[in-house]
């Protein structure tokens, strides 16, 4: 009898979750006097837009924003469906912006509908390679090396193709075992990005995706702390992770080789440098920076992107959510260089600010 | 005349009587509850089979068989395939149930047959099924940060030693097969060892005294009479935590590594499905979630496969070595 009457609970508390999951979807927006504006997209940038939301705290009071980390893919999803269908983000309240570091696709684009989607870049990123290598102070990758990593060739830490770029450097014959995620992210397109244009083989491979299946002995994490996280546990890991996320676990970062053949380290200069490589900058501010071919420049960057509709029906929102970036835009850059991002150049900050403007 | 035999132990004075009306209605009550929970059971197992179905349907008819062998899980392109998880989740339950089981049984024996004193053997055996009441969650931690940086040295030295040896071709990273299987090891441990304690304690203690009677000894007599007699109950004992084990999550997300791969080392991270549930379900969306049910159910049906297979197994050792129909 004690062990049916246990199953029994079992099962029922099993049907009891998966009704109460169907139906979470339909609790309303519970704002109490202060006006709400909710967001939700990229990891890479959630550290910056939380430290610019409770910065802009002090200057608007009475609006709050909120902002979810859930990752460029479900940013983008969240956006284009104007809230979460399943009601887990936010409880299904409406998501007013959204943010990705690929911004949006063409495909995307086309999915807007009649409110229309502008994209505003609000800083630059480095997405560094942070390695777990107990006795190695100083890595350096070529190009090659980065390649042979990625695409499962290079299967031990002293082959080689490393070596040759480490002279003087003792290289443990440990197992590489990259970390990648596995949650849809702009990080994973930014860095498949520079893979596609750095190695024509790539697309052979896997391709541009902000999502895939990596080939060889590869760990698959979800959002970039937890590959900063796990790359931090596993000894011969390597992982692909936003600059802060490697910096604030106190990860070391690879030196890469960049087009020119120089070996770059990741600091927000080599970033900056890279940024302001890149050539002209179309209408709707969509630039990618692959592969920047400047002196100094550091060889995987991107921008990231706030995703706005054109027009907003509650004018309030809209005032407010149009201060907030314009504030980010000008005042938020500071910031964003102290916090290891690459602030924008002052030509596409101007660009910027007049799509913001636009917004109606 | 004829007389009522019974008419005078059915009145008043004596102790015996026909049942009450109130002892009657508690009787069908009683009866009634007892159906309708076991009926429950039946209901709501079928309740979910008929929703994971439901929602797994769309990707069952599209990847049919093909998901099952299929190596790829890759959300992009819409191509789905567990043979990689289903492959970590049947190693490392094996695993488990090879490392779990040995220590479970040993310890059994340990308790039962008079090598340590009864009082003394009612706190081992507190102690071990305390290891059931200690949360997943707190096992992966302890995983992550004892057990990997304690088996590191060792791993490192197998592979450098004996890397030629298939189970030992790479070293171990970080979270791998080798950490998961041990911590699964020790989760089912507290099943299997009290479920075998108990069926060494329900063979009667005459049995133990007719085979050292017949000049067995010790050790004879526990691995020749006891351990065949309390078979059925430590086989039992065995699917019981082998189920466990197929369908651990929390700990095994955290320490198998989440790698989608077929890797016979032992140091090498890998994927099961119930991990793979749990690290994909919360950003999943479309054609993922139903994949994701469809692997769902692929657990549960090999879940049942084993039972069924495991149960088959205990009625045969029934048969041939406790001598019952």
């Amino acid at each position: 009898m004690q062990s049916v009457r246990s199953v029994a609970c079992a099962a029922a508390a099993f049907a009891l979750l998966a009704v109460s999951a169907a139906e979470g979807a339909d609790s309303a927006d519970s704002a109490e006097g202060d006006l709400v504006i909710r967001g939700a997209g990229a990891t890479f940038p959630q550290p910056l837009y939380e430290e610019w939301i409770s910065a802009y705290a002090e200057q608007a009071p009475g609006v709050r924003f909120e902002y979810a980390g859930v990752g460029s893919g479900k940013g983008t999803a969240l956006f284009l469906a104007g809230k979460d269908p399943d009601g887990k983000v936010f409880d299904g309240a409406d998501v007013d912006f959204g943010a990705s570091d690929a911004a949006l696709s063409d495909k995307d684009l086309a999915q807007v509908g009649e409110r229309g989607a502008v994209m505003v870049p609000t800083t630059g990123g480095i997405v560094a390679l942070a390695y777990n290598l107990p006795g190695v102070d100083e890595l350096k990758l070529s190009r090659a090396a980065v390649q042979g990593i990625f695409t499962g060739t290079i299967k031990s830490w002293n082959d080689p193709i490393i070596a040759a770029a480490n002279p003087g450097v003792t290289l443990p014959s440990k197992t590489v075992t990259p970390v990648v995620r596995r949650d849809s992210s702009g990080t994973t397109f930014i860095m498949t990005s520079h893979l596609a244009a750095a190695f024509p083989a790539w697309r052979d491979v896997a391709g541009v995706a902000k999502q895939l299946d990596w080939p060889g002995n590869t760990m698959k994490v979800n959002y970039n702390e937890g590959v900063a996280q796990r790359v931090k546990i596993s000894t011969g890991s390597i992982g692909y992770m936003e600059y802060q996320f490697a910096k604030r676990l106190g990860l070391p970062m690879a030196m890469i080789e960049n087009k020119a053949g120089e070996l770059v380290a990741p600091t927000p200069e080599s970033g900056t440098a890279a940024l302001a490589s890149a050539q002209e900058v179309p209408d709707d501010l969509r630039v990618f920076v692959p592969d920047p071919p400047g002196d100094g420049a550091y060889p995987i960057v991107g921008y990231t992107w706030l995703l706005l509709y054109q027009s907003y029906p509650d004018a309030a929102k809209r005032e407010a959510l149009k201060g907030a970036v314009l504030w980010g835009l000008a005042d938020g850059q500071p910031i964003a260089e102290e916090m290891g991002y690459i602030p924008l150049p002052e030509d596409m900050v101007e660009m910027a600010r007049a799509k913001v403007e636009a917004v109606y | 005349m004829a007389t009522n035999p019974f008419e005078r132990a059915g009145s008043s004075g004596t102790i015996t009587r026909p049942p009450s009306g109130g002892e009657l209605t508690t009787d069908s009550v009683f009866r009634g509850i007892a159906y309708v929970c076991a009926a429950l059971i039946v209901v709501l197992t079928a309740l979910i089979l008929w929703e994971l179905g439901k929602e797994a349907m769309p990707a069952i008819s599209k990847y049919g068989l093909g998901f099952w062998y299929g190596t790829t899980w890759d959300v992009n392109k819409g191509v789905f395939g567990v043979l990689p998880e289903i492959w970590g989740t049947l190693y490392s339950s094996l695993l488990a149930l090879l490392l779990g089981g040995v220590f479970g049984i040993s310890i059994a024996i340990f308790l039962t047959q008079d090598f340590i004193h009864a009082k003394l053997a009612v706190v081992f055996r507190t102690i071990v099924e305390l290891l059931a009441a200690i949360p997943s969650v707190v096992y992966g931690l302890w995983g992550i940060y004892v057990l990997i940086p304690m088996i590191r040295p060792g791993a490192e030295w197998l592979h450098q030693h004996f890397g030629w040896v298939p189970f030992f071709s790479t070293d171990l990273s970080g979270p791998g097969m080798a950490p998961a299987a041990l911590v699964l090891a020790i989760m089912i441990l507290p099943t299997v060892a009290a479920i075998s304690v108990d069926a060494f304690r329900r063979i009667p203690y005459k049995v133990k005294e007719a085979a050292y009677g017949m000049g067995t000894t010790k050790w004879e007599a526990i691995l020749k009479v006891m351990l065949p007699t309390a078979s059925s109950g430590i086989l039992a004992a065995l699917v019981l935590g082998f189920g466990r084990a197929l369908g651990e999550t929390m700990a095994l997300a955290m320490l198998i590594g989440n790698a989608n791969q077929i890797n016979l080392s032992l140091f090498a991270p890998a994927n099961t499905l119930a991990s793979l549930l749990a690290s994909s379900f919360p950003e999943a969306g479309g054609i993922e979630v139903q994949a994701l049910m469809y692997a769902a159910l692929v657990l549960l049906l090999i879940t049942f496969i084993v039972n069924v297979a495991g149960l088959a197994v205990q009625q045969y050792t029934v048969r041939k070595f406790e001598g019952k129909a």
